[in-house]
This record gives structure tokens, C-alpha cells and sequence, in this order.
């Protein structure tokens, strides 16, 4: 059989996502500290650091306008360390997958479940920061909600472009090349820390096709309290990125263990 | 009841053929045993089985339902202990068992039910609450054990469920064993330890390469594929070149030694002419007058034959050699079969 054919989940993913939420409960405040501690710390570093020296960047403060881009990384961190690291830890060295495909759960439905879960853990970590953000005034009008199904779209297509290199990993070193490859880079020129539009031409063109910078031109107007221009495109480009890496993911998750 | 079936199953990866057309079929009831050395295509039949490798060639029924097209289903009617433990380290007894149960769309209240019986059939009532990390080898065993039961099922697959555990662990697995059976639960059982099929097993498949090379009841293929009795012979400890026999087989051997071999060694003679013989070297000048066949592995001679008798009077009047004598069992036919050479 094609280890490429269409995904064809059922609704046994639920109960894979449970186990998972199970496992994150019994951790859940170091867990969510740790994923807000050290946002934050960049954010209000960078923030009232840097921010001190510049007037204003993109028409507000500097720490207004890293609020979004901090809120759209964190969101890109959580969700790619545990599709990574956590997702390699339950298919490889705790034999989970295995458990779990022995039950009437097939393959699609436990990358679908790694998949939402991951995107469920990031959005909690971007709400934790909007909540953050929010009580230190930066927010401007509660359009700055619909920032959270944002989180949770940018957070399902990190989640599946992680899964791509976890099915390929042979072994947790692997993720480092991820990392400075494609996720450091991708950090860099998306509009996170500074405008996009002070990079050279070239690298704006780039910047135009990752899925960070389409989350963070999402995210920054709704903070901002303005309604995002061309969110359907934003939207289409993120949902593009999630369908099409959930589907390689499990095509190469396949050919990896039911071989 | 509809159980395993499967016909003509065929496997290859890459240009290596795991599984070369078999077909058999589990009776409702029964235990039956998969035996084989590393390699033989065990767990690539279990795999295929479950429907979690497609095979390239031959047909394969779970519990009435056509594999791997309705695997899914087919599974929730199948418990299965995995060769490796695979408890989920982060939760305690109860929850493996309760989180393992949703897996097969059990309601929780359900699954609460049956734990404090799941937990006592495993001999673990009273650790509900421990952490799998605190849980002995046997435990994580019978732990598992108790996880494939979480969904009552019909048919059960276990991938050699005792390897690696203690004699006292071991005989508590195939207690609870001989239970699920007489409950009528129907076994699928991969082993490589013999006496453990031999107990268990109602009827087994000797399996090679991806081929069964015998089946039938443990009696039927020990009856059909050697000698009825073995005396194995072994060089005196300091007589032969290679010094004491290793393993298990020394204390048997012990037992076995004939009252006028029981003295210490300087006393010995060995042959007339003063030279103590080794086993091996006895059995290639003298077995095969006795033995209708002969396998010499480093310094151990094993004899198989069908009337003992004339050999064990030879061996009682020779010094420098010793021997046990014992009917043939399932070892014997396995190593018949599929050689004596390690396979890693």
C-alpha cells in the first residue's frame, strides 16, 4: 500500500489526545511556567532594553509591538518541542506508538492526536503570554481573543512540519539541525523582533512564504486592536502549511512503522 | 468463533523473503505456539496478523474480519502483550490500565469496573496507585498482561511474555495462562523457550526462514521428527581438552553419573592404553554402533536413539566420560530442525 495515500483518521484520535493531556496534567505548572518564563524574559529584556532606545517601531512602542511577535514564537517553540522532542520520546525510546497501535487506534489517528495535542500545548502557552501581555496593558480591545484560534492554527502547522522531522529523526540529535536550519533562520525574518520590512528585498521574498510571518500578520494587528489585512490569505497559508506537512508527516510515519 | 486464519502469507523486505507462504489457523480454545530462532519471521507474523504490515502476498482473517483492510476492528477484539514492555512510565497501574481502556472506546466508568479485578487476576491488587518505575520485571509483565485483558478479549497474541523473567514470575504468567484458557479465551503464543511451549502449547509451528518446517501437538512433533531418547555424554571435568561442561546441564549430570564414576579424578583411567578420551573424540569412534544418530557441539556427544539399553551398559564400564539420559523433548526437535548455529 501507497505509505502516501490520503489521511484517514477517525475519531479514536480523542482518546490518544487524553492520554497525552493525562501525562501534561500531573506537570502542569512547571510545564507552563516553563513555556511562559522564558518568553517573557526575551520579550521584556528586548522590550524595555532595547525599546528604551528606540522611539517607536511599526507606529507603536517596541514592547507592543515584540508583544505579538513573542505571543507567534512562543506558539512556533511549544508546539515544535513537543512534536519533536516529546512526540520522538513517545514513538522511539517509550515504545507508546507501539502500545497505542496494538488498541483499535490506527496510525492516522495518533499522528492526527500528536498533531492537535501539540497545537492544544502551544495554544496554552500563547494564551498564557497573551494573558501576560494583557495585564501589562499592551493590549488594545478585546479583538486581541481571536488571537487564541490563531495560536491554535499556527500551533497545528509547527506541530505537523515538526512531525515531518520527527518521522525522519534517528535519533534526538537530529532536531538540532531542524532548529538551526529552519527554525532559528525562519525566526530571524518573520517579523518576530523587528518589521519585516527592513530586510533586503530577497529576504522579505522569503519571509512571504514561512509560515511564522503569515501567523505574526495574524497576530499583531488583532493585539493591536486593528482587524488583520488579508487574513484570508494568512489563514489559507497557515491551514495550507498544517494539511500539507500532517500529510507527509504521516506518509513518512508509515513508511518509518508499518513497514 | 472466528479467531486467526491465515493463508498463503508472504513477506519480503527488500530482496529477503521474512515470510515464505504460511498457513495456519487458531482453533477456538487453544493455545498455539509459534516457535523459532531469532529471525524465523515470529513477530513479522504477529505483525502482519494485527494488520500493521501489510503483506505482499496470502490472505489473513482477525476474529472474522478480513487484515489489514479492517484491522482497526478487528483489534478490538484482540489483547496483546508485546515482546518489549511498553507501559506508559508516566502513569500509575490503574491509569495504564483506564487510559489503555479509552484506546478501545471503553467508557471510563466501565474501565473503572473491571480494574480492581484486572489488577488482582495480575497479582497486583493493592498497587493501584504504584508507579511503574517501582514495579519489579515480573510485575511490568503481568501489568501488561492485564492491559491486553482491559477489553475482554476473545483472542489473545503474546510475544514471548516471559523473556527475561525470573523461574518464580515465569511460572505465575503460565498459571494465569492455563487460566484465560480454561476460560476459553483462544492464545496465540510466540516463544523460544521450550519447555514453555511444551506445557502451554496444544499445538505449535516450528518456524525457519518464514517457513513452518513442523506442526502438530508438542507429542505429535516430537514422536514425528526424532529418536524417543537421548543420553547426552560428557568429557570427566579435567579429562577432556576443553574442561567442565558448561550450563545447566551439570547438575542433571551430576544425578545421572553412575555410582562407580563417583570417584576424584587421579583415579582414573580412561582407554587401556592410559590416555583419558574425550567425548568427542569417544563419539566418532564408538557412538554410531549405538545411536541411530550422533551430534557432537565442543565437548558434549548427543545420542539419539530408540533403545537405550546397550549404550548405557557401555557407558557404565568406561571411566573419563559421563552422561545423562532422558527422554527427547521439544529442544531436541527444535535444534534438529533449525541447527545448532547461533543466530544474531
Amino acid at each position: 500500500m501507497n505509505a502516501f495515500r490520503p489521511p484517514s483518521p477517525s475519531l479514536r484520535f480523542i482518546p490518544v489526545w487524553r492520554r497525552n493531556f493525562l501525562v501534561w496534567r500531573k506537570l502542569a505548572i512547571p510545564s507552563v511556567l516553563g513555556n511562559l518564563a522564558d518568553p517573557m524574559i526575551y520579550m521584556l529584556g528586548l522590550g524595555y532594553g532595547l525599546g528604551a532606545l528606540l522611539p517607536e517601531v511599526g507606529g507603536v512602542s517596541y514592547l507592543a509591538f515584540l508583544a505579538a511577535g513573542t505571543v507567534c514564537f512562543s506558539t512556533m517553540n511549544a508546539a515544535t518541542f513537543e512534536a519533536l522532542y516529546s512526540a520522538f520520546s513517545r514513538m522511539q525510546v517509550q515504545k507508546t506508538w507501539e502500545a497505542i497501535l496494538n488498541a483499535p487506534v490506527a496510525l492516522d489517528d495518533l499522528v492526527l492526536a500528536e498533531l492537535v495535542w501539540a497545537a492544544s500545548k502551544a495554544s496554552l502557552s500563547g494564551a498564557a503570554i497573551l494573558a501576560v501581555v494583557a495585564a501589562l496593558g499592551l493590549v488594545s480591545s478585546p479583538l486581541a481573543l481571536w488571537a487564541l484560534p490563531v495560536v491554535f492554527l499556527a500551533g497545528l502547522a509547527f506541530a505537523a512540519l515538526g512531525l515531518i522531522v520527527t518521522a525522519l529523526a534517528p535519533s534526538y540529535d537530529f532536531f538540532m539541525y531542524y532548529f538551526t536550519l529552519i527554525v532559528t533562520p525562519m525566526t530571524l525574518i518573520s517579523g518576530v523582533f523587528f518589521p519585516v520590512e527592513q530586510l533586503p528585498a530577497a529576504f522579505q521574498a522569503l519571509s512571504s512564504l514561512l509560515p511564522l510571518s503569515h501567523a505574526v500578520k495574524l497576530a499583531r494587528p488583532l493585539l493591536l486592536g486593528e482587524a488583520p489585512p488579508a487574513a484570508a490569505l494568512h489563514i489559507a497559508v497557515l491551514a495550507g502549511y498544517a494539511v500539507t506537512a500532517f500529510w507527509l508527516a504521516l506518509g513518512l510515519a508509515r513508511r518509518r512503522l508499518l513497514k | 468463533m472466528d479467531t486467526l486464519n491465515v493463508n498463503g502469507l508472504a513477506k519480503s523486505y527488500g530482496s529477503t523473503a521474512v515470510l515464505q507462504g504460511l498457513t495456519f489457523e487458531l482453533r477456538p480454545g487453544e493455545c498455539y505456539g509459534l516457535l523459532g530462532p531469532n529471525g524465523a519471521g515470529k513477530t513479522t507474523t504477529l505483525r502482519c496478523a494485527l494488520g500493521l504490515t501489510a503483506p505482499d502476498a496470502g490472505t489473513i482473517r482477525l476474529a472474522g474480519l478480513p487484515v489489514p483492510e479492517r484491522a482497526r476492528e478487528a483489534r478490538s477484539r484482540v489483547g496483546i502483550v508485546p515482546q518489549m514492555d511498553n507501559l506508559d512510565p508516566d502513569f500509575t497501574a490503574a491509569e495504564n490500565l483506564l487510559v489503555y481502556g479509552r484506546y478501545f472506546g471503553l467508557p471510563d466508568r466501565a474501565v473503572h469496573e473491571r480494574i480492581p479485578r484486572l489488577l488482582e487476576f495480575a497479582g497486583l491488587g493493592g498497587r493501584a496507585e504504584a508507579k511503574i518505575n517501582t514495579l519489579s520485571g515480573g510485575m511490568k509483565r503481568r501489568l501488561t498482561l492485564a492491559r491486553a485483558l482491559v477489553n475482554d478479549p476473545d483472542i489473545l497474541f503474546l510475544d514471548e511474555p516471559t523473556t527475561g523473567l525470573d523461574p518464580q514470575a515465569r511460572h505465575l504468567i503460565w498459571e494465569r495462562l492455563k487460566q484465560l484458557l480454561a476460560q476459553g479465551k483462544t492464545v496465540l503464543l510466540t516463544t523460544h523457550f521450550m519447555d514453555e511451549a511444551e506445557r502451554l502449547c496444544h499445538r505449535l509451528a516450528i518456524m525457519d526462514r518464514g517457513r513452518f518446517i513442523a506442526e502438530g501437538s508438542p507429542r505429535e512433533v516430537i514422536a514425528a521428527h526424532i529418536e524417543p531418547e537421548v543420553v547426552e555424554v560428557y568429557g570427566e571435568p579435567g579429562g577432556a581438552p576443553a574442561g567442565p561442561p558448561q550450563g545447566g546441564a551439570a547438575k542433571d549430570m551430576e544425578q545421572a553419573q553412575p555410582a562407580n564414576e563417583q570417584h576424584p579424578l587421579p583415579r582414573e583411567r580412561g582407554r587401556g592404553d592410559g590416555s583419558l578420551m574425550s567425548a568427542a573424540d569417544w563419539a566418532r569412534e564408538e557412538a554410531a554402533q549405538f545411536a541411530t544418530r550422533v551430534e557432537v557441539t565442543g565437548e558434549t556427544a548427543f545420542c539419539y536413539l530408540t533403545e537405550s539399553a546397550p549404550l548405557l551398559r557401555h557407558l557404565a564400564g568406561r571411566q573419563g566420560l559421563r552422561y545423562l539420559h532422558r527422554p527427547a523433548n521439544l529442544e531436541d526437535v527444535f535444534l534438529k530442525l533449525t541447527g545448532r548455529d547461533l543466530r544474531d
